[in-house]
């Protein structure tokens, strides 16, 4: 051991640009990029393992056929093997409908659509700029430019669909784990108009050129973020006020997460927009915070409470251990709460604030690798399922990010890959494999599971299956493209190439980009499709007598203390 | 005590006073120091009216999104400036704007455009500024940045006091029609102009923490004959205006290919052209000086690829040169009256 010490301090003191392949952040993001391609495989193999029984099965029972003709004309078809797909794809639809009163159900499926609509829109805008890059002169509208542009395509995934989605299928949680009903469906709608009102009225104003100083996540001007906070607080009374309603002793875990992400987002809201401590790079400060912690505390912490209840409803199982999520529930709020500063790693700011966003950077593995091993743990013995549906897949795929993307992050933090990606590409490539890898693909998960269940209405596989790799293929081709022209940018600043050929030398994996974010828009227009035939009234509803069935999978959903 | 499994007052009120700590220590305070314990640089300018006008249709712009504004203390940044950033260059630009939009977030997170913590230092002149916003493409043919038609106005005729910006008329659709700044673009301009780091006393910079793998840099120093790749710095320092070719912008700057005073066999006129600066030519827009930005090797360097490139052909010239016509130039920092 003695013997590799000296070289290993010797490589992290003078690392190099020319063997920059070895240092020890590059090497942990290769890793963690082999294992998206191993779910990736993994998933396929299913899949095709799945159909190539399908076709045996099919083959058999053609040779099988003639000998099972039967002359009298008594039976027409038959077969040896009555096993699934028949009664697999049929026992989802319509039997397991869950009885979820008419007005909670009607609110929930606004919130959702609503969500849908801001996909498509923020999406659209972001794939708008992202041909930016390789097309500059593709309008000369002051309202369409790029600066413009860019935080109406951020806020919009943000605050609409990610914010509206999370609480619209937080509705269903809270109300279901806690065996009560909402205190007030009334100001669930207010604050969902207060929320849409302000995604409206905000990207109208950044279009407009009128913006809060170009800070990421509160471009809004407080005027059209107050309704947005506002909605917050309405939203969270609701939760809380049925949290306390509950029929059950034990808060379930998932409600931890949702009550804490709403709280601590209006604590975030508060402090990122009061005026006394934000001049000069107080402001600064101030962002890297607020920016860190507005996907920290709100969308990973509000998502992975959505997880805690539908991924175990989902596979029909318990979650692993309950003391696993309560322990990533504490350390997510130490670690998370600490580490906004290591977006400015290098600047201005005091060192020590420096040092602490690293070295909690570091311990973000903590909470990380806890929840990941719950939610793996949980899906264990259940593989199989995932050849039989895309719910599984979109879990799956959350997950791996979850662990991917987090861990990703924090080697970014390390001193040399800071060096190499800061400023570059690279941020953006790690903030898509976060806010769409684990948020989006996780919030698709819930959807696709929960939506069929209220409405009583399945989409086409084969659609959402269509959606599930276009949206991955796309994010697959979006995250390369951009972290290896990321990376080849940063090896040049730090050789002192002139700076207008690295951006030349950019074009292809802006190409690229645009190509990868072409399909995941794509994939959110077949998304949306679903979305409408899943929500479409249904006979059900107008015929409550036939929800007698037991509301089996959900309920079941697990309580071990 | 601590009931948090089935007591929810307790369980969101622990997580609120801790978040609500947490954050005051991590955040707030550190915040608030730094907003209230700066002040500005002694040799650091007020702001003209002019200036924050400009301010505020940067941000109004969202440049940020794009373009940094600071130079860190490792020496990769050193491209951006003579010195890493402090607190106290922000003390006049980071003010809250008023009552509706708070400090402007100049630090940026993306470097898809230069940093232009010194963008006035880099290239003080007012021209090239207007016609690279009204066509980034005009001046920087690689560049990706949008074009700011809006704050540009066509007329066929300008009124006496207008500031006409020289597009190439094939550039127009209409060639009758001048191109005309607004008060936007000029106030734009005269913030752009502005940035420059304020010097320090001598002796009090922050130095650079040296950047992974510059190992050939420091070969290369040890050779003290050995001038820098003057192609590049070419790109660097002079492409922008002269063209990466050296064909220049017809009525704005002059080409160097061809040039009589590249190819003349006696350097003295172009070394000192670089180190002093030129508005000799009413037709062309006035070239900065360059002798506070470039070394003596560094301007060899340019001038020798500048006299083999471009199918110019010249001899060659050397450093000593270069330091012996330094002593005689005098810094023309104000070209203007």
């Amino acid at each position: 051991m003695a013997f590799f010490l000296p070289g290993v301090s010797h490589a992290q003191a003078t690392p190099t640009t020319a063997n920059w392949i070895s240092s020890p952040g590059v090497i942990g993001t290769l890793v963690l990029i082999g294992i998206v391609l191993l779910v990736a495989a993994l998933v396929v193999g299913a899949r095709v393992d799945r159909m190539l029984k399908d076709l045996r099965r099919a083959n058999d029972a053609q040779k099988q056929k003639p000998t099972l003709i039967d002359h009298r004309g008594l039976v027409s078809d038959a077969t040896s093997d009555p096993d699934i797909p028949l009664v697999d794809e049929k026992k989802t639809v319509g039997s397991l409908a869950m009885d979820v009163p008419e007005g909670l159900r009607r609110m929930i499926l606004w919130y959702l659509g609503s969500a849908v609509i801001w996909l498509v829109f923020g999406t659209l805008v972001g794939q708008y700029v992202g041909m930016k890059f390789v097309w500059p002169d593709m309008d000369q509208i002051s309202w369409l430019s790029f600066g413009r542009l860019r935080p109406v395509h951020t806020n919009t995934v943000f605050w609409g669909w990610a914010s509206l989605a999370m609480i619209g299928l937080g509705y269903f949680v809270v109300t279901r784990t806690s065996g009560a009903s909402v205190p007030s469906l009334r100001n669930g709608w207010r604050a969902l108009w207060l929320m849409n009102g302000s995604i409206v009225l905000g990207n109208v104003l950044l279009m407009a050129g009128i913006n809060n100083g170009g800070g990421e996540y509160r471009e809004y001007i407080w005027p059209a973020m107050l309704p947005f906070a506002l909605g917050l607080f309405l939203t969270f009374r609701n939760f809380y006020g049925t949290v306390k309603r509950r029929t059950i002793g034990e808060i379930y875990i998932s409600n931890w997460y949702i009550l804490a992400a709403l709280t601590w987002t209006l604590v975030l809201v508060t402090i990122g927009y009061l005026p006394w401590y934000q001049n000069g790079l107080g402001e600064t400060v101030i962002q890297g915070y607020y920016m860190h912690q507005g996907v920290g505390m709100w969308f990973m912490t509000f998502t992975l409470g959505l997880l805690y209840y539908y991924l175990p409803s989902a596979f029909n199982r318990p979650i692993y251990s309950y003391s696993l999520g309560v322990l990533a529930f504490w350390t997510q709020m130490l670690f998370y709460t600490m580490i906004g500063t290591h977006h400015f790693v290098f600047a201005p700011l005091p060192w020590w604030l420096q040092t602490v966003a690293i070295v909690f950077s570091v311990g973000m593995f903590i909470p990380v690798i806890a929840g990941t091993t719950n939610f793996l743990m949980t899906m264990r013995g259940s593989w199989s399922a995932i050849g039989k549906s895309y719910v599984l897949p979109f879990f799956l795929v959350a997950v791996v990010f979850y662990f991917v993307g987090s861990t990703q992050g924090s080697l970014q933090a390390f001193r040399f890959t800071n060096h190499m990606w800061h400023f570059t590409d690279f941020n953006v490539a790690h903030s898509h494999m976060t806010m769409y890898g684990i948020i989006t693909f996780a919030l698709w998960a819930c959807m696709y599971a929960i939506v069929p269940r209220i409405t009583g209405r399945e989409p086409s596989q084969l659609l959402v299956g269509a959606h599930f790799w276009m949206a991955f293929i796309g994010l697959f081709a979006y995250m390369i493209s951009l972290m290896a022209g990321g990376s080849i940018k940063g090896l040049q600043w730090i050789d002192g190439k002139p700076f207008i050929d690295t951006v030349i030398g950019s074009r292809p994996y802006w190409i690229w980009r645009a190509i990868g974010g072409s399909l995941m828009f794509l994939s959110h227009l077949l998304f949306a499709w679903n979305f409408i035939v899943m929500a479409r009234r249904d006979r059900h509803a107008e015929h409550p007598e036939q929800l007698t069935t037991e509301p089996a999978v959900l309920e079941r959903s697990p309580v071990t203390a | 005590m601590f009931n948090f499994h089935k007591d929810h007052s307790n369980l969101v009120n622990v997580s609120l006073v801790v978040f609500v700590g947490l954050s005051v220590f991590v955040a707030v305070m550190p915040a608030n120091d730094l907003a209230t314990n700066n002040a500005p640089l002694p040799s650091m300018p007020r702001m003209t009216e002019s200036e924050r006008r400009g301010l505020a249709v940067y941000v109004s712009e969202n440049c940020a999104a794009c373009h940094t504004q600071q130079v860190r203390n490792i020496e990769m940044d050193k491209t951006w400036g003579d010195r890493p950033s402090l607190p106290s260059d922000y003390h006049y630009s980071k003010e809250r704007q008023d009552v509706w939009r708070q400090s402007p977030s100049l630090l940026g997170s993306e470097r898809t455009g230069p940093d232009l913590t010194n963008a006035g230092q880099r290239q003080p002149g007012e021209l090239w500024h207007l016609l690279h916003l009204y066509d980034p493409r005009l001046v920087v043919k690689g560049s990706i940045m949008p074009r700011y038609g809006w704050l540009f106005e066509e007329t066929t005729e300008p009124t006496p006091d207008a500031v006409v910006v020289p597009v190439p008329a094939e550039r127009l659709r209409d060639s009758a029609h001048k191109v005309v700044a607004t008060q936007r673009a000029i106030d734009l301009v005269a913030y752009l102009v502005s940035l420059k780091q304020a010097p320090l006393p001598d002796g009090t910079a922050p130095g650079f923490l040296p950047s992974p793998g510059r190992k050939e840099s420091t070969a290369s120093m040890t050779r003290p004959d050995a001038l820098p790749d003057g192609g590049s710095l070419f790109v660097q320092t002079c492409s922008a205006c002269h063209g990466a070719e050296g064909m220049g912008l017809p009525g704005a700057f002059p080409p160097l290919a061809g040039s009589a005073i590249v190819n003349d066999a006696d350097p003295t006129l172009m070394i000192s052209i670089i180190l002093g600066g030129y508005d000799a030519r009413a037709e062309y827009g006035v070239m900065p000086a360059q002798a506070e930005q470039l070394s003596d090797a560094e301007i060899a360097a340019i001038a020798n690829y500048l006299r083999s490139s471009f199918s110019n052909d010249a001899p060659p010239t050397t450093t000593e040169a270069v330091k012996t016509l330094r002593s005689t130039v005098a810094p023309q920092t104000a070209i203007l009256p």
